[in-house]
């Protein structure tokens, strides 16, 4: 008898246009002992399937058809029982432990209310047991810490508690939608390693909902991969990852960034299985003739000499200049140089300041001190003035949410003409639609696609139109701060193929921002690597990879979730 | 054609809620009725009112035409100085239209410049900008409009006075109703700048003037909207109000408050009529605008529409 079974479920969402068919006819066992990881693209219908097996689909979307079995109880559709289950029977582990712990409450308060909801122990006995608890998901000092509030602890502590909290009642099967997500890597490792550790121990059925295939390969036993609400493939993570047989499963692996190696471009599937490489090579010939042709010259492009940023909160009631030596420095004293048609990659985990060092390369963010210098020209040092405009337009900048950095009131015609028309004030009206043309057909987007609105369009297509807007300045800099990260693995070999043609063709410098090593190593030919403001390590990406000098590269590198660790 | 735009309407979201919303409707009828009646006076009033040569003393205080004495001619009745009380409706709610929109528009004006600044350049100013805001809050919108009446009343001389008087009113309810609309401006416009296509346009080189105006401005305004829809049923009661109290526009050319004002000295002699029908007039219409406010604010705030 399966610990978990469901058979032939249906869920759909009626809105007023349409009826969404969140999952159909989805067939699935688990046993105990057992992690199984669902993957897919977003939109794919992961998320209902774990939100329909504790009733909490929300309206419009309901279970049309279908089993959902624990134990063999059915639970479908039956608040009744879901109330005894939820909790008791299943545990549920959220992506955001910013979120799913209420901040009011102590810790001991919501394990303690959780464990009497369930089991018939007095409050002594739940007290220890909550410190049992937290002992077992690693949290030292339990007794102590069980009296703090959420906000005392760190992400990845707080990830840790809210396991504490789904494994509280003893369930049999624990539910984790992109459980580590939201967490950086050492702690992504620690957490998996907990989990992993738990389904062992307790003998748990664990579903694990991931876009992570690194993830996916260094936990589960089983994978599931969905597509428009449809299992296309299941079977044992070795073999899926290694002979996947449907289109989808293909391209799921095949765009993945391997880790151990650096390949020249991404292959990609098209919808009829086929494999493509794309290119966009001819496409670039009209941009090259207005740009003029460039090469790379290797010279020094741009230069950060001993940079350090302090956000200070005080900047109204206190205006001295005098740098705090408590301040948090969210940059501190960061030195690089950037050379002409290089990738220089910027590693680090949240909070290391990446975003901030292209915030103050493209004059969004003033520096407390330090200098800049771009094309031996001066931008900030500690005399002068900012002189950001001496740049304007050099340096281009793609952003990390396709969602926000399109104006959503502009139309697509008109986000990639208005940098035109402000760099070339006199530009006719037929040269201007041309050069509109010429990029959005770099991008690798229709023409017909001008006319509409940026919500019409997925992350990827955004993304795309982002990378034209930003080329219509003709930049030699370009910055790409974590470009790929709210999208698929799948658009993500597509945009990160597309920034490599661009830059080949148009001989570019890049400054690529990431968190994602993986990555990184694909696209970049120097990294750095950070924390918490300070350059640990700048190497060679190869050397970097292959013989990590600094402690926390070396732990970045190991831990990092490696796809071919089953292969 | 036409049933070719209503179904593009319809297939909108804020077309669909609108279609669906039974209130919805009724206000936006009631509205539009009044305003057009208001707006083509002229065709729509049997009478003009300010015409002294078609008004008569002989038909003063005549009741509507339900009642005993009630003459065919005057639907309504008429009021003190036999003007017919159905064209003086019309007029006078012509003239609350107009210093209602007038005045919101002004504050408008005021009210999102401020506020967009103040939110995109943030700093010294923002303080200063929110600070007068947060004084002017204090100050009651009545109080505030007498007090530039006040002050209009020794500045303009007399006999200019009574032809200013609208402007005046506009003036002031317009200064009152201003920082409603900085606050929601300010606090949209913060939101707004921290959206990456912002930052965008500020590493493009665009100016200042054009990031707030072409790009911020277009995307916080629903809740401008929202706030002036329903800003203009304060603003109409406000000038009905003042015009209640004596400082609003003059006798001569009397908007629905006046007409309130008048009819109140009748109201315990008999004469219920001309007081009562401008009030319910004024209700009706202030009551419509404040319902297509509510639902225009559900309507466009897609958090409040889910549940």
């Amino acid at each position: 008898m399966s610990l978990l079974e469901i058979k032939n479920l249906n869920i759909s969402y009626k809105t007023r246009k349409e009826t969404i068919v969140a999952s159909s006819n989805v067939n699935f066992t688990l046993e105990r002992g057992e992690i199984l990881g669902i993957v897919g693209e977003s939109g794919s219908g992961k998320s209902t399937i774990a939100n329909a097996i504790i009733n909490l689909i929300d309206p419009p979307g309901e279970i049309t058809s279908g089993v959902i079995k624990i134990d063999n109880n059915e639970l479908q559709n039956n608040e009744e029982i879901i109330q005894k289950i939820r909790g008791r029977k299943i545990g549920f582990v959220f992506q955001d432990p910013q979120t799913s712990l209420n901040p009011l409450f102590k810790i001991k308060d919501q394990l303690i209310e959780t464990i009497q909801t369930h089991l018939k122990l007095s409050y002594e006995d739940a007290l220890k047991k909550s410190i049992n608890l937290l002992e077992e998901v690693g949290i030292e000092d339990a007794y102590k810490r069980i009296e703090d509030y959420p906000h005392q602890f760190s992400g990845g502590m707080r990830q840790r508690v809210v396991i504490a909290l789904a494994i509280s009642c003893e369930p049999d099967l624990i539910i984790a939608d992109e459980p580590t997500t939201a967490l950086d890597v050492s702690i992504q490792y620690q957490i998996l390693e907990l989990l992993k550790k738990l389904t062992k121990k307790r003998n748990l059925g664990v579903i694990i909902i991931t876009h992570d295939m690194g993830v996916i390969a260094e936990t589960t036993n089983k994978v599931i991969v969905m597509r428009h609400g449809v299992i296309v493939e299941q079977d044992n993570t070795k073999d899926l990852l290694t002979k996947p047989k449907s289109t989808e499963a293909r391209s799921l692996v095949i765009s993945v960034p391997p880790t151990n190696k650096k390949i020249h471009r991404f292959k990609l599937i098209s919808p009829d299985g086929k494999e493509i490489t794309s290119s966009s090579a001819n496409l670039t010939k009209n941009i090259i003739k207005t740009w003029g042709i460039r090469e790379n010259t290797n010279k020094k492009l741009l230069k950060l000499l001993n940079i350090t940023k302090i956000f200070d909160d005080r900047s109204i009631s206190y205006r001295k200049k005098l740098i705090d030596e408590k301040a948090v420095k969210a940059v501190n004293d960061v030195s690089f140089e950037l050379f002409e048609g290089e990738t220089l990659g910027l590693v680090g985990e949240s909070g290391s300041g990446k975003s901030t060092i292209a915030k103050i390369i493209t004059g969004l963010v003033r520096p407390t001190t330090g200098e800049l210098e771009y094309n031996n020209f001066s931008l900030y040092n500690s005399k002068k003035k900012y002189q950001i405009n001496k740049s304007r337009g050099q340096i281009q900048m793609i952003f990390q949410d396709p969602y926000s950095s399109l104006n959503p009131r502009f139309k697509v015609r008109d986000i990639i003409a208005e940098p035109l028309k402000f760099f070339q004030k006199n530009i006719t009206k037929h040269d201007l639609e041309q050069s509109v043309f010429d990029l959005i057909d770099i991008a690798g987007m229709t023409r017909q696609s001008l006319d509409r609105y940026p919500h019409e369009f997925s992350g990827g297509q955004r993304q795309r139109i982002s990378i034209a807007r930003a080329l219509a300045t003709r930049p030699r800099l370009l910055i790409c701060d974590e470009p790929t990260s709210a999208l698929d693995v799948s658009i993500q070999a597509q945009i990160l193929n597309l920034l490599k043609d661009i830059q080949d063709e148009l001989h570019l410098t890049m400054l690529f921002i990431s968190h994602d090593l993986p990555v990184i190593r694909q696209m970049c030919n120097r990294i750095i690597v950070l924390k918490n403001g300070i350059i640990c390590e700048t190497n060679e990406a190869e050397t970097l990879f292959k013989n990590p000098k600094h402690q926390y590269t070396k732990e970045l590198i190991n831990l990092m979730p490696k796809i071919e660790s089953i292969i | 054609m036409i049933k070719k735009t209503f179904n593009r309407m319809y297939d909108t979201d804020i077309g669909y809620s609108f279609f669906n919303s039974k209130i919805a409707i009724i206000s936006s009828t009631v509205f539009f009725i009044i305003f057009l009646c208001s707006f083509f006076a002229g065709l729509v009033a049997p009478y003009n009112p300010f015409d002294p040569a078609s008004v008569s003393l002989m038909d003063a205080f005549t009741p509507p035409i339900w009642s005993d004495g009630g003459s065919s001619s005057f639907f309504l009745g008429t009021d003190q100085q036999g003007r017919d009380m159905f064209s003086t409706m019309i007029y006078g709610s012509r003239i609350s239209l107009i210093v209602g929109f007038a005045s919101i528009i002004f504050a408008m004006f005021l009210g999102v410049i401020l506020g967009v600044t103040a939110g995109y350049i943030g700093g010294r100013y923002e303080i200063i900008v929110m600070r007068i805001t947060d004084v002017q809050l204090t100050i009651p919108t009545i109080l505030m409009a007498l007090l530039v009446d006040g002050i209009a009343r020794a500045v303009i001389s007399r006999s200019m006075h009574d032809e200013m008087a609208i402007y005046v009113l506009i003036f002031a309810i317009g200064i009152s109703e201003w920082p409603q609309f900085a606050r929601v401006t300010r606090a949209s416009t913060l939101v707004e700048k921290n959206k990456e296509y912002v930052s965008a346009s500020r590493i493009i080189g665009l100016s200042n003037i054009i990031i707030m105006f072409k790009h911020i401005l277009p995307n916080i305004l629903r809740p401008i909207l929202v706030i002036a829809t329903i800003g203009l049923a304060l603003a109409i009661i406000t000038e009905s109000t003042l015009s209640f109290l004596g400082v609003g526009v003059p006798p001569t050319t009397p908007s629905l408050g006046t007409l309130i004002r008048f009819g109140n000295n009748f109201l315990f002699s008999g004469e219920w009529w001309i007081t009562f029908f401008p009030a319910i007039f004024l209700v009706v219409l202030a009551l419509s605008i404040n319902l297509l406010g509510d639902w225009m604010r559900d309507a466009l705030n897609p958090k409040l529409k889910k549940r």
